[in-house]
């Protein structure tokens, strides 16, 4: 609490006890009680008065001190003392909850953000300097302590550790970094002393665009927002228009109908003008959206994309990257010709030795015969047997273009490549329809096995694909520039309802208009991808998200909502958070809105007084931004 | 150009809205935002009438509530 927020508080308290005061000596008729509630008034509603004056003065009538102003001065005119000051002591109470809870909300947005780095230990002529993150050059040499915040993305010169990275991806787990690893700023070192050497100036750092992200990210506004400040904007203006027809006309026109009656109903109506109960809510609630989904490593960069989410129908999906590892890797090598020419062993135990042994013996001769080539299948390979190569070993060396390689390895004739070149050769092989590339080895024009290198799909694709399921999607599209084979198998393996292949990056934008053509008006489609080649595809989207945002630039400027993280099952959790943010807004719209009409029609009737007209106003005012609090937590 | 100010004691969500609505019809002005929760204005005008939009806009956010005061970002 502030100052100017304590001053508040202190004066409600003096009005308070001015006013029981007052109200208890009431039944005693006389001057002193009514200089008693006055003195109460001035105390609490001073203020109310001082701002209407000067509103007046600069030609401004619909504003809310004015407002009021006059229906608490009005409820004193027609002696309803203690109403006319319970009214101005109620509506204060609400605008000092208002301030408290968007004082409460800012402070805890900021501290969610608290990723700013406050210093960076800058080693100069063997001399450790505490210095400005600001002030630091790229290429300069820091040293990072345990429990130290990593101040610039850098890169590790010495030592190892773990990184917790939570702060940014709102993932628990920490990373472990040693020599030549990217460190992020923003990211918090755990264990280990590191040196490192500075890759980026502070601006152009992790830290600083995250940050600058979710500053910004509540300047692009909801439709609900404007709705509500469109309404506002009439909602004031017609409230005091039926008040004064209400105070005015049915004492002219009936003649039974009093005048104090009905001013005191048109008062209740002046009372519920103000709107600032049902604008409030509404930023309040999208702002705490945006800070609780980026806990979850989930950055979306306006307000109005919570909305898109929610609506969302047709999620397209991008295949490598995004729904696979993006890494070619040996999957799997089969032995199953040298395995059948030693199936006369019948004792499992040294079967399985037996097997691995041929699995080694199929990687080693492969890796061997492909060493030459630079192809990425080939490397791949190399990479998988992991050992040293000796060239002297390898002779006559023979590349079938389109087909594969033959070679003599240790004197053993090796032939490795596609179905093509086995049958070239006249090579028996097994067929089997295999997702990836697969490498066939025939050692001595015998079939000795296959070697399967492919993309791998993530761990959490298919769940994500569930989950989205459940969560109202109706239809999940994958675009990938892969051949039918594979596309359809990774698809048909997560579930995935359509999926279109051998897209040239360019196809991609197409295909999607043509989706976003099926589309219906007010559903609309997402696109998620990485942001490295997709980036027209991600903008052409309703809504755009990139994946594995930590460390890529390229993701985090292309994409509408960012996933830290490299995982889709993050997807689904970005949906439901929209749904929860845009209930929440809708409830507190409903409410309100509902709560004042009804307290207008009943004010009308003559049912209610002052009193409940205030504090369905101020009642409403404090439920709908502790409602929108519940966005926080998500 | 785009303008950044910060609205210090901005304490009224529909107060900001007006602001906005009342900047965005200044002469020079192609785009504003008034974010009620972070507090900051950011004016996107032509840039010959920036100097001119900047003084409006400080004298339409004196008006609307004259607690507030714009201090540049």
């Amino acid at each position: 609490m502030n100052d100017n927020m304590k001053k508040r508080l202190i004066r409600i308290i003096v009005a308070i006890v001015l006013l029981l005061a007052a109200v208890l000596i009431d039944f005693r008729p006389g001057k002193i009680n009514v200089i008693i509630y006055l003195l109460s008034y001035l105390m609490v509603g001073g203020d109310v008065i001082l701002r209407a004056i000067k509103n007046i003065i600069r030609g401004k009538v619909f504003d809310e001190n004015f407002l009021m102003a006059i229906a608490t001065i009005g409820a004193m005119f027609i002696s309803e003392y203690a109403e006319g000051v319970a009214v101005m002591l109620l509506y204060q109470i609400g605008e000092l909850f208002q301030s408290f809870a968007v004082d409460r909300s800012r402070r805890s947005i900021t501290d969610l953000m608290d990723i700013r780095p406050d210093y960076a230990n800058v080693k100069r002529e063997s001399k450790i300097i505490k210095m400005d993150p600001d002030e630091v050059n790229v290429g300069d040499f820091i040293v990072i302590k345990p429990g130290e915040r990593i101040p610039l993305d850098a890169i590790v010169i010495e030592g190892a550790s773990m990184v917790d990275t939570s702060a940014l991806t709102g993932e628990s787990v920490p990373r472990e970094i040693g020599q030549n690893q990217e460190i992020l700023s923003g990211c918090i070192n755990v264990n280990g002393l590191i040196t490192a050497q500075v890759t980026k100036e502070y601006q152009e750092s992790t830290v600083s665009k995250i940050l600058e992200l979710t500053e910004n990210a509540s300047n692009k506004k909801s439709q609900s927002e404007q709705f509500i400040t469109r309404f506002a904007r009439y909602y004031t203006p017609i409230v005091v228009i039926f008040a004064v027809l209400l105070a005015v006309l049915p004492p002219l026109l009936i003649d039974s109908a009093s005048f104090s009656d009905w001013t005191y109903r048109a008062l209740s109506f002046l009372v519920v003008s103000c709107p600032c109960a049902l604008v409030i809510s509404i930023p309040l609630t999208f702002f705490s959206g945006i800070g609780g989904a980026s806990r979850k490593g989930i950055l979306v960069k306006g307000s109005n994309y919570f909305e898109t989410l929610a609506n969302t129908e047709i999620m397209v999906f991008d295949k490598t990257g995004t729904l696979t590892k993006g890494v070619f890797e040996v999957q799997e090598v089969n032995p199953r010709g040298l395995i059948n020419r030693a199936k006369k062993e019948n004792d499992k135990e040294v079967f399985n030795e037996l097997v691995n042994e041929f699995k080694e013996q199929l990687l080693e001769v492969t890796a061997y015969a492909e060493s030459y080539s630079s192809h990425p299948i080939s490397q791949s390979i190399q990479k998988a047997y992991g050992k040293e190569i000796d060239r002297g070993k390898v002779t006559n060396v023979e590349e079938i273009a389109g087909h594969g390689v033959e070679a003599f390895v240790d004197g053993k004739k090796v032939t490795a490549g596609n179905a093509k070149l086995m049958m070239l050769r006249g090579i028996d092989y097994i067929d089997e329809e295999l997702i990836g590339t697969v490498v066939h080895v025939a050692i001595d024009d015998k079939y000795a096995g296959y070697i399967l290198i492919a993309d791998e799909v993530k761990e959490d694709s298919a769940q994500a694909i569930g989950s989205l399921k459940e969560s109202g999607i109706k239809q999940t599209v994958m675009l990938t520039g892969d051949n039918e084979a594979v596309g359809k198998k990774v698809a048909d393996r997560l579930g995935l309802d359509k999926v279109y292949t051998e897209l040239l990056p360019g196809d991609k934008v197409e295909k999607l208009e043509e989706i976003l053509s099926l589309t219906s008006d007010k559903a609309s489609l997402a696109y998620v991808g990485d942001g490295i080649n997709d980036a027209p595809v991600l903008a052409r989207a309703d809504v755009g998200i990139a994946m594995g945002g930590l460390g890529s630039d390229a993701a985090i400027e292309a994409a509408d909502v960012v996933i830290m993280t490299d995982e889709p099952s993050k997807i689904p959790v970005a949906i439901r958070i929209s749904k929860k943010i845009i209930g929440i807004a809708n409830q507190n719209i409903t409410f309100a809105i509902g709560v004042k009409i009804l307290i207008l029609i009943l004010s009308a009737l003559g049912i209610t007084n002052l009193w409940v007209a205030i504090f369905g106003d101020v009642g409403v005012t404090i439920i709908a931004i502790l409602n929108s609090f519940r966005a926080l937590k998500i | 150009m785009k303008k950044k100010f910060i609205l210090e004691g901005l304490g009224c969500a529909n107060c900001a809205a007006k602001m906005e609505a009342a900047i965005n019809k200044l002469d020079g002005v192609k785009e504003v935002t008034v974010n009620f929760m972070t507090q900051r204005l950011i004016i996107y005008g032509e840039d010959d009438k920036m100097t001119q939009v900047i003084k409006e806009a400080e004298r339409i956010v004196k008006r609307i509530e004259p607690d507030t005061r714009l201090k540049r970002a």
